[in-house]
């Protein structure tokens, strides 16, 4: 049997697709690519109560902080091409408009940062812990903005995400979800080098590296 | 005729009377006979010796002892709910009765066990008796604790003072009417609990001694692997029925005195040891509830109390109902006849497709990495469903020091036809006989 982490992570690979890539019309986020300690904190929310999907938790709820950084450094380093466009029909275009000016602009009327604020203008997200959001699925990014909103996914405080999802408007979050779930993928899926300038609109907590 | 309907009433009245008389000293009895029962062998509490009775050696020496013993008996498994503070407790217990939530063992004086004397905590362990006289629910499980010793308690006291405080009220159990009240507690314990302490069987080794007290007493491994009756008294390891107690997230706790289930007699002693230190021997590899068992509790213990505990579990009799077991399983009850062709057919291809890569093309595994597939008990045993739910669920075998990066294997969400044909030719490859699985079979045990 050989002895690597292709090997060690087939719960995740099956899935997660082959090589962490998942299609955009299931429910099932992409992996590879995104940045290594924004999926080690991931693994520790799911295993510390923080996120309750119940398959993730059942695979890693024994699992070491050691061994979760190493499977969060496999899937980091996989620059894959990006899945297929979706073929799903398109959402209507006043959303898709009201979901491009949030995503580019954000509601200064609601304290509303723009998503390109942290995840970067090209939303391929920004290193070390800042996800890309192209390439996922519609139906995950709108149950993810909901479950900020209810507390039923969140991070080690203060949590960023958790907030911005209570100064959304109602019906902002699809409107996100759809116009974030309906653009073009850039075929080099990694994540951009953090940028000094300017800071994050908000502060993320995050449990300590492993080293 | 006024005069005699008179006396026929006041006769009337006068019997019922008398009912009620008898009906009130017999429940007097019985309340004063639960009551005995509930307080028998207790003695009166008394304060904490003065703490500069004992020197400062000799108390880090008892918390790093109770430390090790909190270890065996796997208390955090309980008192820490996923992700929050050691031992502030607050997971919930799902019983057929309702959910009991477990309580902060930290020694926080408002929430925890700040203000509990060596006395309370022993009347706890022992007599089931929380500080305030409140009878406690055997999800604690009190029934095995009673077996702990009075120096062991203490040291488990010892080490939980030693522990940082944490503030955090218990939350109050969720459990239905009757079993919610005092009164119905006392009852329940008035028939199956008895205060105990363990006596140790001259006949046998030391060893045995130390693994019996170890398994039944911190250990509570009947708990989960004895069977348990209407009311959730558990029987001793190794009584019949074993493995049939409440299915625990899904999963079955096989009998630990059973061959064809998770009897350790037939293996070398080593293996067994293995098995609760690493998580995986050359014939299993512990998933569920066990998984847990195995991260929390076993993989810290001395090989010596390993040892132990595994020759004590290697000399629980068989039960005598062990071989026709498999004659009332669920799986034959609702799947007497043999897998037809086609299924037949369909679970090998299963199995080339999904399971062989790991598992091998004769279900040989990989010695460390994978389980064998081929005299596996997890596939033979009567029961199915923890075949179905290592398929169902796949997973990681628990992280320990031997196997800290463990091989995993995915979740296979098959449609119950496809499940049942795959488990079914496993119970029938290689040389197995176990009676076929059906679409039933897997919704009931999914």
């Amino acid at each position: 049997m050989p002895d690597t982490l292709a090997q060690r992570l087939q719960p995740c690979l099956a899935c997660h697709g082959a090589q962490g890539r998942s299609t955009r019309e299931g429910y099932l986020p992409r992996i590879a690519g995104k940045p290594a300690v924004y999926l080690y904190q991931q693994l520790l929310n799911f295993r510390d109560g923080r996120r309750n999907n119940t398959p993730m938790v059942g695979f890693l709820l024994h699992q070491r902080d050691a061994y979760l950084w190493e499977m969060a450094g496999y899937f980091a380093t996989l620059d894959l091409p990006p899945a297929a466009a979706p073929t799903s029909a398109p959402a209507p275009a006043a959303l898709l408009a009201r979901g491009e000016v949030l995503v580019r602009q954000g509601d200064p009327s609601r304290q509303l940062p723009a998503c390109m604020a942290c995840h970067g203008n090209r939303l391929a997200g920004t290193q070390p812990a800042v996800p890309g959001l192209l390439g996922l699925p519609q139906d995950y990014l709108t149950a993810q903005l909901g479950a900020w909103l209810t507390g039923s996914r969140r991070s080690v405080a203060p949590d960023c995400m958790a907030e911005i999802s209570r100064r959304l408007a109602p019906g902002d979050a699809s409107a996100v979800a759809a116009w974030l779930a309906a653009q073009p993928v850039p075929a080099h899926g990694l994540a951009d080098s953090p940028s000094a300038e300017p800071p994050p609109p908000l502060p993320c907590g995050r449990a300590p590296d492993v080293p | 005729m006024t005069a005699r309907r008179g006396w026929a009433s006041a006769g009337r009245a006068a019997l019922a009377v008398l009912v009620v008389l008898v009906v009130l000293v017999i429940s007097a009895g019985l309340a004063a006979a639960v009551l005995w029962r509930n307080l028998q062998g207790e003695t009166a509490l008394q304060p904490d010796p003065p703490a500069a009775a004992t020197s400062t050696a000799s108390r880090a020496e008892q918390v790093r002892r109770g430390a090790y013993l909190a270890r065996a008996g796997h208390c955090a498994g309980c008192h820490t709910a996923r992700g929050g503070a050691a031992y502030a407790g607050g997971r919930a217990i799902a019983t057929p009765f309702g959910t009991v939530y477990a309580s902060n063992l930290t020694p926080d004086p408002g929430t925890g066990l700040g203000h509990w004397t060596a006395d309370n905590f022993w009347r706890a362990l022992h007599h089931g008796r929380s500080r305030d006289g409140r009878l406690l629910y055997p999800a604690f499980p009190y029934p095995n604790f009673s077996l702990v010793n009075r120096a062991d308690a203490d040291a488990l006291l010892a080490y939980l003072r030693s522990l940082p405080p944490v503030l955090q009220a218990n939350r109050p159990h969720a459990l239905r009417w009757p079993f919610s009240t005092q009164a119905a507690l006392a009852v329940w314990r008035a028939l199956w609990f008895r205060p105990g302490g363990f006596v140790a069987d001259s006949s046998r080794s030391a060893d045995w001694n130390r693994g019996a007290y170890l398994v039944n007493g911190l250990g509570h491994c009947s708990a989960c692997h004895a069977a348990r009756n209407l009311l959730g008294a558990s029987a001793a390891l190794g009584d019949p029925g074993a493995g049939d107690g409440w299915p625990l997230q899904g999963w079955r706790a096989p009998s630990l005195a059973d061959p064809a289930e998770a009897g350790l007699a037939a293996w070398p002693l080593d293996d067994g040891v293995r098995l609760l230190q690493t998580g995986i021997n050359p014939h299993a590899v512990v998933q569920g509830p066990m998984a847990e068992v195995v991260a929390g509790s076993t993989q810290h213990l001395l090989p010596a109390d390993l040892r132990a505990m595994v020759a004590y579990l290697q000399s629980l009799p068989a039960p005598k109902a062990a071989a026709t077991a498999a004659a009332t399983s669920p799986a034959t009850a609702t799947a007497a006849a043999p897998a037809a062709g086609t299924a037949m057919a369909r679970g090998s291809q299963l199995y080339t497709r999904h399971c062989a890569a790991c598992h091998g093309d004769q279900g040989q595994g990989a010695p460390g990495i994978y389980p064998s597939l081929a005299g596996n008990r997890k596939v033979t045993m009567a029961n199915p469903r923890n075949l179905i739910q290592a398929i169902s669920n796949g997973g990681f075998a628990p992280a320990t020091d031997a196997n800290p990066r463990p091989y995993g294997m995915p979740a296979f969400d098959l449609p119950q036809d496809d499940m049942a044909a795959l488990a079914s030719w496993l119970r029938a490859s290689w040389g197995h006989q176990a009676a076929p699985v059906s679409a039933l079979d897997v919704l009931l045990h999914r």
